[in-house]
């Protein structure tokens, strides 16, 4: 069975190979190859999953040892695997939804010449990610890190004739590199604490090492998550990351890279455990991102934009949940899997709703959509009701554990991050409502476009609606699932560990809680945009929302901050190359010249003046030799 | 006596520049061939060192080959290759046929100007190249200081004909304003590299004064001079050894090129031809590096120890201060230079920090950079010949059109960025663990480097390649078979190393090690020792070291 | 004889050579003049190998003449082309040496 683990990540991984190296040749089949790849890593993963369900909780996690990859005295990195159940549940989420997503990939980019390196870059992408939850050190995971990086670059400019997308690209990639900054300082800072970095030894003996230590390496890997998973103060990337193809944005920016960060601080958890200050980081840095998030996805207007803002607060849920330790762990993971379903599925409609549109992303320009897309509308519906936490509904279970998690955490504390979580939870239900009611209900408000085209909405093809009715199906029953009977709950906590909290509110009462603020978020949008017709150009509105829409100026801080000032850095930089360090060669040169004009005189050329001051200089040598011998 | 491979290795390509340089007037293509089957040849042969180098010996040195030369002055033909000098032997060896088929058309004389017969540019380009090699060769070889420096100086000659002789054709400035640009680009590069070799042609004949005096018997000689040390003869008086260093160092340091020395590389680097610009960051830069390694610290081990704080932070200056030029640059090539002072300072930075990570880790980081650099330099340069531009703002779309070329581009790139899973991610995560176990204070601002390194490799991605395709490249040609040969290698290679470079480590570490051992120095232990347990033969290994460690 | 009379003939000799260079101003004669100076050193160099009985000053006085005979060729054939196209063998008349 150890060596199947192997094959989960050279499936992918062969497919980019084949398909980036492969030519033209490859283009009428390429994409199917990529799909098939996909699939036979979901299947692989299945059978390693049906095998691990035969063997009891302690004895479920596999290692498998390939290759000693960097061995230098002390440090030893090795291609190694480790499968345990959290690292099975990603992968089954990764090459589940991802296999879905190839399939929806086939239709939506049916008309894109550049379709096979689109798959290739899929592949790519799921390659690096399935590497990255099943590493059993971390510097092979930093691979896998920063190989999705990689891949997220490479999709999110993938129309990269658009400069936009071009630009969001790079800036996603520099962002993240911030962060991955963070993990190889932390890896760093292990290998010196432990002299090893693999997981099993690190996190065995994490409770020796010294608190400072392992708060600095605590914060070093919450910088690495904020980065990769759009998280305060690192989030400006995920935004404009959504200049890429749906499928991409459903995939990576929503329901599994920029999840990684949620994996990464699970899986480090007996670090953070010891480490009380990087909790209450980690805990600050969710509670502010499930705000911040949601604050933004209140302003948007473009609907990728908007589920955006959604993401970056759901992820804030997920961290929040980690950073609470062993109580919220089991959590952060299970609405990590139900988000993955619904947040895959609503972009997947918003892609379906494009696709019909003519790429048109203002919410806007949409309205009444859900007569022309009876499918879409389902699904991104159950998807919606999932999202807002509607009883009975996969987010339901999910986040109301997480608020129950955050009031667990006790004293003051625990009532500030409950609150917030609650306040998020309004929000949420609010810009969710907006988004739904501004796409599918009212009257239609869709216009031609610049070059006259009218929009004719349609539902899209098979192999896109497929993949959306099981991610639906996906977002109805597996709350539910994974709750009846503490399913979840049971098979991770061999590995994450778990302790009940306690609250000191009652489960009941933050259920009803939850309840009544998720009432009042559905009722204000519904105030705002189901009775009154939606304005087909976007108010002025107020100086909050003025500030959302512009992500909350984070990026004019940014672009003020680090551009303006490293521009004029590297500049100044180049004027001192040039003036001082140069300078200072060639101030030596010329002073060397200048002096040798003047020596230059003594040269008149005239053969007999040389062999005067020759005569001269031999004859005071002389002089000076028979001096010295005579004193 | 046995076969001296070291010799015929740098003899080969020496060879090969005098009958490239043979050949007549009208016969350059046969120039080129007998170039490209000359540096195969040199290729073959280093590979049958690197087959013959024994990992598991006991000396530092092997294939050895000494002979008297100049009794007088103690100098001896002494060749031997260590684990390390093997390793970049052979990236010598590896990066001059591509480099001579990447520059297949960069001397090709112009048809209207002629001035006669006998004119022979190709013929000298190709013969100058192997030169090179055939000098650095005998660098990377050379145990005894004296033929060390003889052929680090020498190399300054051939070096300064093909920046000075041979350029890109004319670009922007016209060519009279490109001639100038060059031949001012050559005069630099020799200054500096003069001046650091004068100075340590003092510390060279100042050994040799110190050895005289108190061994009695003047040498050159590395082996004799650590011997002499190992058993008391030789005791210098730490201010004399300070000096001595000081003289070495700062030769290397001009060659490597270290802060605030560097200024004569993006000048050499953006006025030569791109294949000369990977000579002479990828091949020739290297010996600065390895001679820090093998000069300065086992000739000076104290002094070494004296100076590395100041060295070190030096070379944290080169990271930060050649990535935030390298964003500000307009011109592709100069970018690439100061892209590799940066990739310079990381070496520098692996080597004092006295780990054998660190130390194995600028090894690896002189190939991988030398491998990295190349095949983005060398795209660079065929991007450039089919625009006549260095200017990154005259580039667009360049995807669109040409999507071979920016793939190769980008994997340079992504290389040069030090993406994980490519070659040179290994080398600089073992320089910055290697520093950040010593000084953690450096090693964490020196990691900000990879963050610049992402900033100005995509944004010269971003601006070349992608974005509306500019009318000027609608016609450009993706890249033609010569140039697919030159890169894909270059690339397979990257991915190889950087998946399994083991084979690389395995040679590497016993020299490392031995490096080491002449500065005293050990690597700092964890505080909290975790023991691997799934990986016994590596505990077993940990254990015995301890033993060793206590036993001393 | 005493070798010494052989160093004070070599004195008087590089003298006479060396006030000939610095006076004359004809080529060929501060040629002759230089040549006198060289064979002065010869001379000294061969009493000097007498003096201290071993070869090496007779071997260097070897050395020179060789020497003296290949600047001889050289120094003769510059003369005769800047004769050539000065008319005139004077050394004050060239002053080409400088920049």
């Amino acid at each position: 069975m150890e060596n199947l683990i192997g094959l989960l990540v050279a499936a992918p991984l062969l497919g980019a190979a084949v398909l980036l190296c492969g030519g033209k040749r490859l283009d009428r089949v390429g994409h199917w190859l990529g799909t098939l790849l996909a699939a036979a890593s979901f299947v692989i993963g299945a059978v390693l999953f049906a095998d691990m369900l035969g063997r009891s909780g302690e004895h479920r996690a596999l290692h498998t040892h390939l290759f000693s990859w960097v061995p230098v005295g002390g440090f030893r990195a090795d291609v190694a695997f480790q499968l345990d159940q959290l690292s099975m549940t990603f992968v089954l989420l990764i090459t589940g939804v991802g296999t879905l997503i190839h399939l929806y990939s086939v239709g939506y980019m049916e008309h894109d010449e550049r379709r096979r390196r689109f798959f290739g870059y899929l592949n790519l992408f799921l390659a690096a990610m399935v590497l990255l939850v099943i590493a059993d050190n971390y510097l092979l995971l930093y691979v896998g890190w920063e190989g999705v990086g990689l891949a997220s670059y490479l999709l999110i400019g993938f129309w990269q004739h658009k400069p936009s997308a071009a630009t969001a690209a790079k800036k996603a990639f520099i962002v993240n590199r911030v962060g991955d900054m963070g993990l190889s300082i932390a890896i760093m800072l292990m290998f010196t604490t432990f002299g090893t970095f693999a997981f099993g030894p690190v996190l065995s003996s994490a409770g020796d090492a010294g608190e400072g230590k392992l708060t600095a390496i605590g914060l070093m890997l919450l910088l690495a998550a904020c980065g990769k998973s759009a998280q305060v103060p690192l989030q400006s990337w995920l935004g404009d990351a959504m200049e890429g193809p749906t499928p991409v944005s459903a995939l990576i920016h929503a329901a599994t890279m920029v999840t990684a960060g949620v994996y990464l601080i699970t899986r480090s958890g007996a670090i953070f455990n010891a480490a009380p200050d990087a909790q209450t980081a980690v805990v600050t840095v969710g509670a502010v991102t499930l705000l911040f998030g949601a604050i933004v996805g209140c302003a948007k207007d473009d609907i990728k934009k908007a589920l955006a803002g959604s993401t970056m607060s759901q992820i804030g849920y997920m961290i929040l949940a980690a950073g609470l330790g062993p109580i919220g762990y089991v959590f952060a993971i299970m609405h990590l899997v139900t988000h993955g379903f619904f947040k895959a599925g609503l972009f997947l409609g918003a892609g379906s709703v494009m696709h019909g549109m003519n790429d048109e992303v203002d919410m806007r320009k949409y309205g009444g959509l859900r007569k022309y897309m009876p499918v879409t509308f389902v699904t991104f519906g159950l998807g919606y009701l999932a999202i807002i936490g509607f009883p009975g509904l996969s987010g339901f279970f999910s986040k109301d554990k997480i608020i129950e998690a955050a009031f667990a955490k006790g004293g003051t504390e625990g009532w500030i991050l409950g609150g917030a979580a609650l306040l998020g939870a309004a929000i949420t239900a609010y810009y969710m409502t907006r988004v739904m009611l501004m796409t599918f209900f009212g009257e239609k408000r869709w216009v031609p476009d610049a070059d006259g085209n009218e929009p004719h909405p349609h539902e899209s093809p098979k192999t896109m609606t497929i993949p959306m009715i099981i991610l639906a199906l996906g977002s109805l029953g597996a709350g539910a699932v994974f709750s009846i009977n503490d399913t979840f709950l049971k098979w991770l906590e061999p590995v994450t560990g778990h302790a009940e909290g306690h609250s000191p509110v009652s489960a009941l009462t933050v259920t009803i809680a939850t309840m009544a603020v998720l009432v009042i978020g559905v009722a204000i949008a519904w105030s705002q945009y189901g009775r009154r017709p939606v304005p087909a150009v976007a108010p002025r509105g107020s100086l909050l929302t003025r500030a959302a829409r512009r992500d909350l100026l984070q990026d004019d801080f940014n672009h003020v901050v680090l551009v303006r000032g490293g521009e004029q850095l590297t500049r100044g930089l180049v004027q001192i190359d040039h003036t001082l360090v140069d300078g200072a060669v060639n101030g030596t040169a010329t002073a060397v010249g200048g002096l040798s004009g003047r020596l230059r005189r003594f040269q008149n050329g005239y053969a007999r003046s040389y062999a005067v001051s020759m005569f001269g200089g031999a004859a005071v040598l002389i002089a000076a030799t028979l001096l010295m011998r005579a004193v | 006596m046995s076969f001296p491979l070291l010799t015929v290795t740098a003899a080969v390509p020496a060879l090969g520049a005098v009958a490239t340089a043979a050949v007549p007037a009208a016969r350059r293509t046969v120039a080129k061939w007998l170039a490209l089957l000359f540096s195969l040849a040199t290729l073959a042969l280093a590979a049958v060192q690197l087959a013959r180098f024994d990992t598991g010996a006991a000396g530092p040195f092997q294939l050895t080959e000494s002979h008297a030369w100049i009794k007088d002055f103690g100098v001896r033909y002494e060749l031997g290759v260590d684990g390390i000098a093997v390793v970049l032997v052979a990236l010598t060896a590896l990066l001059i046929p591509f480099v001579i088929l990447a520059g297949w058309h960069d001397a090709d004389p112009l048809e209207e100007a002629r001035p006669n017969r006998r004119w022979r540019p190709t013929q000298g380009f190709f013969a100058l190249i192997l030169l090179v090699e055939a000098m650095v060769v005998i660098s990377f070889e050379a145990t005894d200081v004296f033929v060390f420096y003889i052929f680090f100086e020498a190399m300054l000659i051939p070096m300064y004909f093909l920046i000075g002789g041979f350029g890109d054709r004319a670009g922007e400035h016209g060519e009279e304003e490109t001639a100038a640009r060059r031949s001012h680009a050559a005069v630099k590069f020799l200054l500096y590299n003069l001046a650091g070799g004068l100075i340590m042609l003092a510390a060279v004949i100042g050994l040799y004064v110190v050895t005289a005096h108190q061994t009695g018997d003047g040498t050159f000689s590395l082996q004799e001079i650590i011997r002499a040390r190992a058993d008391g003869r030789l005791d210098m008086a730490s201010s004399t050894e300070r000096l001595l260093f000081l003289g070495f160092f700062f030769a290397f340091a001009v060659k490597a090129p270290l802060w605030p020395l560097h200024t004569w590389l993006p000048n050499a680097m953006g006025e030569s031809t791109a294949p000369v610009a990977v000579l002479i960051t990828a091949v020739v830069d290297k010996v600065g590096t390895f001679a820090m390694l093998r000069f300065c610290i086992q000739l000076f081990p104290e002094a070494s120890k004296w100076a590395t704080p100041v060295i070190m932070v030096l070379a944290v200056v080169s990271i930060l201060y050649g990535a935030l030029l390298a964003v500000a640059q307009r011109d592709i090539k100069r970018l690439v230079a100061y892209a590799s002072i940066s990739h310079f300072g990381f070496i520098i930075l692996g080597i004092f920090a006295m780990t054998t990570q660190g130390q194995s880790g600028a090894t690896l980081y002189m190939v991988n950079h030398g491998i990295s650099t190349a095949a983005l330099m060398l795209v660079a340069g065929f991007l450039i010949s089919r625009r006549g531009s260095r200017l990154i703002a005259d580039y667009g779309g360049v995807q669109k059109v040409a999507p071979v070329l920016a793939g190769t581009f980008l994997v340079g790139g992504l290389a040069t960025l030090s993406l994980p899973g490519l070659a040179p991610f290994v080398s600089e995560f073992l320089v910055l663990v290697g520093t950040f176990s010593r000084y953690p204070a450096l090693g964490i601002i020196a990691t900000v480097g990879i963050v610049l390194a992402a900033l100005y490799v995509l944004v010269l991605y971003q601006r070349t390649m992608t974005g509306p395709v500019k009318a000027e490249v609608r016609a450009m040609p993706d890249l033609k078979v010569r140039e697919l040969v030159v890169v894909a290698p270059l690339i397979a290679l990257l991915v190889f190393l950087g998946v399994y470079p083991k084979p690389l480590t395995e040679i590497v570490n016993p020299a490392v090690k031995h490096t080491m051992s002449q500065v005293d120095k050990t690597d700092p232990r964890p505080d909290v020792p975790v023991r691997a347990a799934t990986d016994k033969d590596a505990s077993h290994e940990e254990a015995s070291h301890e033993e060793a460690e206590a036993a001393k | 004889m005493n070798p010494v009379n052989y160093l004070y003939l070599a004195a008087l000799l590089f003298t006479i050579g060396a006030a000939g260079v610095l006076i004359r101003r004809n080529a060929i004669v501060v040629f002759m003049c230089v040549e006198l100076m060289l064979n002065a050193c010869n001379l000294a160099f061969v009493a000097f190998s007498r003096l201290h009985g071993n070869l090496d000053g007779q071997i260097i006085a070897f050395f020179t003449m060789v020497v003296a005979a290949a600047e001889v060729v050289v120094g003769l054939a510059i003369i005769v082309t800047i004769f050539r196209s000065r008319h005139s063998a004077s050394v004050d008349d060239a002053s080409l040496l400088k920049l």
